[in-house]
């Protein structure tokens, strides 16, 4: 053991007298764990969330008896099941609003309540009595009661004038639910002896069959491994995966770079060390013991720095996914214990990966060859062709996965294998492009420009990769961006072209601002709407009413049509499908569908497909007056109007003084766009944080590969210097070098990053959101992107290049001398 | 002490098998110093390395005391090394991140063998004590390898083994160092076997033996 230490120490020592190399090395591993940390806490967060919610009083994880209709269904079913053996419990459910904040309001009843629905052991905890005797409780998450300003033991006002019992804390809760006793919930909802759900406990004894107890009034749905919001999120949360894992291969990079550079610079001390009498195996498992060490350290830095990453990045992937999905997700980050020993163990196995190669060559190293300082550059040249050769295989296997592969995984394999063929095929490139430019030229000092450069290369070679990568992803995520902000903005025009949208309290009051728009001059039409949720095949969906209207037909954003499209709404036998349902379910033009409504099947054949981007759900659009007949029961209370947009302010404040909407059923056109392109910005904000990140890593990169490299020049530039070249000309001669590598790693980065996009836009977001975008080029953000990728070329180059310049003749002389 | 018996030796060329060591026979006794001479090429440190069990024999014994080095696995010939074999090269092979100080007490202090007062004494006795504190790159080649020869003799090895251990150095400092190496072997009674091209430095020592065309002539 003491013999180990010593061999350590030894080991460590090479860290301690090249500091600049140890902070490289724990650069890469800390951006790389950090980085991937902090997405995997922010999909944590989310997926915590998600259970919350799927577990508090039966949500899907619980066994569950519906209506075949969906709606509500007398209590005194709930009393036949009971006496039929069925262990249900009741729920009923509806919204509530709290100062002008709309909260889901469960009402449950305890003493029936399922051990399965987790947090009925909470409730115990609280107590039954308290949650069952007068006044009662209403339990809420932390979140929820700070977000609505109020504290616990307080009894709030609905906006309806009714008092709900005071609030007690339940941490388990999901956020943006109140949990309150069955009776008093069917009082708040207006839903006297009515029932939502019934949740199913395990049964103890024998039990009638459901249809002979409820006939076909009740069906049954089983607990969901996973929930709807989790495979709404998924795609979103794969994205964030795949930024991860980027950010964390890219820190590999640097790591790899420090670790083979170290290793090729302990050489001579191992094979002493081995002379000395260590065995190999011992100096191999000394060289892990130190390799893992070094992770768990930067392990432990990078997860302090992922969490601070995820805590700054949550607001903007909880606004996301609430703009997005409907999904609540806690401001405040907590994280299991889990999370933190995968950060660790992500650090080590990244680490071993980074150094494989040169634990590989540890454990063969001949004892007798002789020290070769720079054997790793060296190999790396007799590497390139191989690389090569791996290159095209990748490619390849590109091709096929595109050509055979329909998924979203099969996207992310199709971009990854793009990425890793082209980071492999750069060394090879480049190789290329500066043997040309060696060839091209007779001048000495050129000549010598374009040789170094190659042998510069393959010491640069994975920083560049790097470099190549982080801009290829950064063009790609930005011409995504771009190229959906320019549709979005263009959709949204289409889609929001009502100048109001309300929605009356009822349908009398509904009738009544019909008719008193209709007296407005200031109103050119008034357009109602309805919508209404059914089941097509085995998804939910939303069925869209809206009035056979010149707005509609001019403005609605089509994306392939028939000819007589509006006229075949307007009869009622013609749908429009949104892109994300004609995708998912393979509904084309032409199709025809039958949906059940309560009046019977309504047979439609589609007419037209409609973008709909940021829509999580299928929508067929339907003539409003057809829906209303299939759809008796539906409430028409929403309507658009048609006003001169000079005229909106005034008629705003006229609707809302005569008939008292207020923000939440009353929305102008100007508020509603700017509320969706503010969703839609903190989308892709996390996004552009990312990307910033990956640039970030990748600059920092090249910086250490340039610093490890410019310790090892000495001996190609001493030369120079020494046949008259001045300090200050190698100096601006060795930047010119790695600004013209750079250059050209930033022009192959473009066209990589173009397809990037492409794939983004035509595989993968067709896959995550069932959408395609049209494809655009934005010259000026490639030029943009080029300036900031030299910029950051030039900043990494200048610290060695200010070095050279400061360097003392006797450093240089030191070359030529012994004592070397 | 050492007894060397009909080793052999052979390397596969690009074209063909070329034997090197073609039955070589030595004795070096406790005290004992040796100079081991010869051609390019012809063997010497095939045979130094084949000792200090860095390469594997083809055929023929290597026994130091009781020990029969051939055919010991990698672990036992690296333990050997350590605890009863002190090796000084020509290109010193000091651990350039370690300190004067450490490079001496590295090897006794992996084969936990570190003797205070002895690390004192030879410090002194190889001019070193104003260099601890420095790093094996701000010594001259003299410095460093006599650096090389304390760490190979603070562990009071059976046998020091030196592949031409003055080639990188000039005439008055390789004779500066042979001497203090042949006195400080002399003191720790090990024996001492050292390569090397010149007959000058060989002639120095107890004895000297030539190798030609794979046999001691």
């Amino acid at each position: 053991m003491r013999r180990a230490l010593w061999v350590l120490a030894v080991l460590l020592s090479h860290w301690r007298r090249h500091p600049m190399q140890f902070a490289t090395l724990l650069i890469g591993l800390i951006a790389a764990t950090a980085l991937w940390s902090g997405v995997q806490a922010l999909n944590q967060q989310a997926r915590t969330s998600y259970d919350r919610a799927a577990a508090a009083f039966g949500g899907a994880r619980t066994a569950m008896l519906v209506a075949n209709d969906g709606g509500a269904f007398p209590q005194s079913l709930f009393v036949d099941l009971r006496r039929g053996g069925w262990p249900v419990s009741p729920v009923v459910e509806g919204r509530v609003q709290i100062g002008g904040r709309s909260v889901r309001l469960l009402g449950i009843e305890p003493v029936t309540l399922p051990a399965e629905a987790s947090s009925s052991a909470e409730l115990s905890k609280t107590g039954a009595q308290a949650f069952l005797s007068p006044p009662g409780l209403a339990l809420i998450a932390p979140e929820t009661l700070a977000d609505l300003g109020l504290k616990a033991g307080t009894a709030p006002v609905l906006n309806d004038g009714a008092t709900l019992p005071p609030l007690a804390v339940q941490p388990q809760l999901a956020p943006g639910v109140l949990v309150v006793d069955i009776g008093m919930a069917q009082k708040l909802l207006a839903m006297p002896d009515q029932v939502s759900r019934l949740l199913i406990g395990k049964a103890k004894g024998p039990q009638a069959s459901l249809q002979s107890v409820t006939g076909d009034r009740l069906r049954q749905v089983q607990p969901d491994a996973e929930t709807d919001l989790e495979r709404l999120t998924d795609s979103f949360h794969l994205n964030l995966t795949a930024f991860g894992l980027l950010s964390f291969f890219v820190g590999l990079f640097i790591v790899n770079s420090a670790i083979g550079l170290g290793f090729e610079q302990r050489l001579p001390m191992l094979r002493t060390l081995r002379a000395c009498g260590v065995s190999a195996r011992q100096l191999n498992a000394v060289l892990i013991v130190e390799l893992v060490s070094i992770a768990l350290l930067a392990g432990i830095i990078g997860l302090v720095c992922g969490y601070f990453i995820a805590a700054s990045l949550l607001p903007n992937v909880a606004a996301s996914l609430r703009g997005l999905y409907g999904a609540q997700i806690p401001g405040q980050l907590t994280l299991k214990p889990e999370w933190w020993l995968a950060g660790l163990a992500i650090s080590v196995i990244g680490a071993l990966l980074a150094a494989t190669s040169s634990l590989l060559k540890a454990v063969r190293l001949p004892l007798l060859a002789s020290a070769q300082p720079y054997a790793w550059q060296q190999a790396q040249q007799r590497w390139l062709t191989l690389q090569g050769i791996a290159a095209a295989l990748v490619f390849i296997a590109a091709g096929l996965v595109l050509w055979l592969g329909d998924s979203l995984i099969a996207g992310f394999v199709v971009l990854a294998a793009l990425l890793l063929g082209a980071a492999l095929a750069l060394p090879v490139i480049l190789g290329i492009v500066l043997a040309a430019g060696e060839r091209s030229t007779r001048r000495p000092l050129l000549t010598w420009f374009w040789a170094d450069s190659r042998l510069q290369l393959s010491g640069l070679s994975l920083a560049l990769m790097a470099l190549l990568l982080a801009l290829a992803v950064n063009v790609g995520v930005g011409t995504m961006v771009e190229s959906f902000s320019r549709t979005f903005t263009g959709w949204l025009d289409g889609r929001l072209a009502s100048e109001i949208y309300l929605n009356a309290a009822s349908e009398t009051q509904a009738t009544e601002i019909k008719a008193w728009l209709g007296t407005r001059p200031d109103v050119q039409a008034v357009l109602p709407g309805a919508r209404t949720d059914v089941q097509f095949k085995t998804m939910p969906i939303e069925l869209l009413g809206f009035a056979d209207h010149a707005t509609y037909r001019d403005q609605w954003p089509l994306l392939e049509t028939t000819r007589d499209a509006w006229d075949r709404v307007r009869s009622g036998d013609g749908a429009l499908v949104s892109e994300q349902l004609s995708r998912r379910m393979n509904v084309k033009i032409g199709d025809h569908v039958d949906i059940p409504t309560p009046t019977g099947t309504w047979p439609l054949q589609v007419v037209a497909i409609y973008a709909d981007y940021g829509n999580p759900r299928g929508q067929f659009g339907v003539n409003v007056d057809a829906l209303v007949k299939y759809f008796p029961d539906i409430a028409r209370t929403r309507m658009g109007v048609r006003a001169a947009p000079a005229a909106v302010p005034a008629l705003l404040d006229a609707i809302r003084a005569r008939f008292g909407l207020d923000g939440r059923n009353l929305a102008d056109q100007t508020t509603v766009k700017t509320e969706s392109l503010a969703i839609f910005n903190r989308t892709f904000a996390v996004t552009a944080a990312l990307n910033a990140f990956t640039l970030g890593v990748a600059g920092v990169a090249l910086l250490t590969s340039l610093l490890t490299l410019s310790n090892s020049r000495l001996p190609q530039l001493a030369p120079l210097w020494a046949i008259g070249l001045t300090r200050r000309r190698l100096a601006v001669v060795e930047l010119m070098k790695t600004l013209s590598v750079a250059l050209i790693t930033a022009l192959l980065a473009l066209p990589l990053g173009l397809l990037v996009a492409w794939c983004l836009i035509a595989i993968v977001n067709v896959k995550a959101f069932g959408w395609r975008l049209p494809f655009h080029v934005f010259p000026m953000q490639l030029v943009q992107l080029l300036g900031v990728a030299m910029l950051a070329s030039l900043l990494a180059a200048l610290l060695p290049i200010l070095r050279l310049l400061r360097m003392q003749p006797a450093e240089l002389v030191k070359v030529f001398a012994n004592e070397r | 002490m050492l007894t060397v018996r009909h080793l052999t030796k052979s390397y596969r060329s690009a074209q063909e098998q070329v034997a090197v060591l073609r039955g070589v026979d030595l004795d070096i006794d406790a005290g004992e110093s040796v100079a081991l001479t010869g051609e390019s090429g012809s063997g010497k440190s095939t045979l130094l390395h084949l000792i200090a069990g860095l390469d594997d024999v083809d055929g023929g014994e290597i026994r130091l005391d009781d020990t029969v080095v051939t055919g010991l696995p990698d672990a036992a010939r690296a333990a050997l090394r350590r605890d009863r074999l002190g090796l000084v090269f020509q290109q010193f092979n000091l651990i350039p991140s370690l300190t004067v100080g450490d490079n001496l007490a590295f090897q006794a202090r992996v084969a936990g063998k570190h003797d205070a007062t002895w690390q004192r004494e030879l410090t002194e006795r190889l001019g070193l004590g104003a260099l601890l504190k420095r790093y094996p790159e701000q010594l001259s080649g003299g410095q460093q390898q006599r650096v090389a020869i304390g760490r190979a003799l603070a562990s009071k090895p059976l046998l020091l083994l030196a592949d031409e251990p003055t080639g990188n150095l000039d005439e008055d400092t390789a004779d500066e160092v042979l001497r203090l190496a042949r006195d400080l072997v002399a003191s720790t009674g090990c024996g001492f076997l050292m390569v090397t091209h010149s007959q000058r430095l060989a002639a120095m020592l107890d004895r000297h033996v030539h190798l030609r065309a794979g046999l001691i002539a």
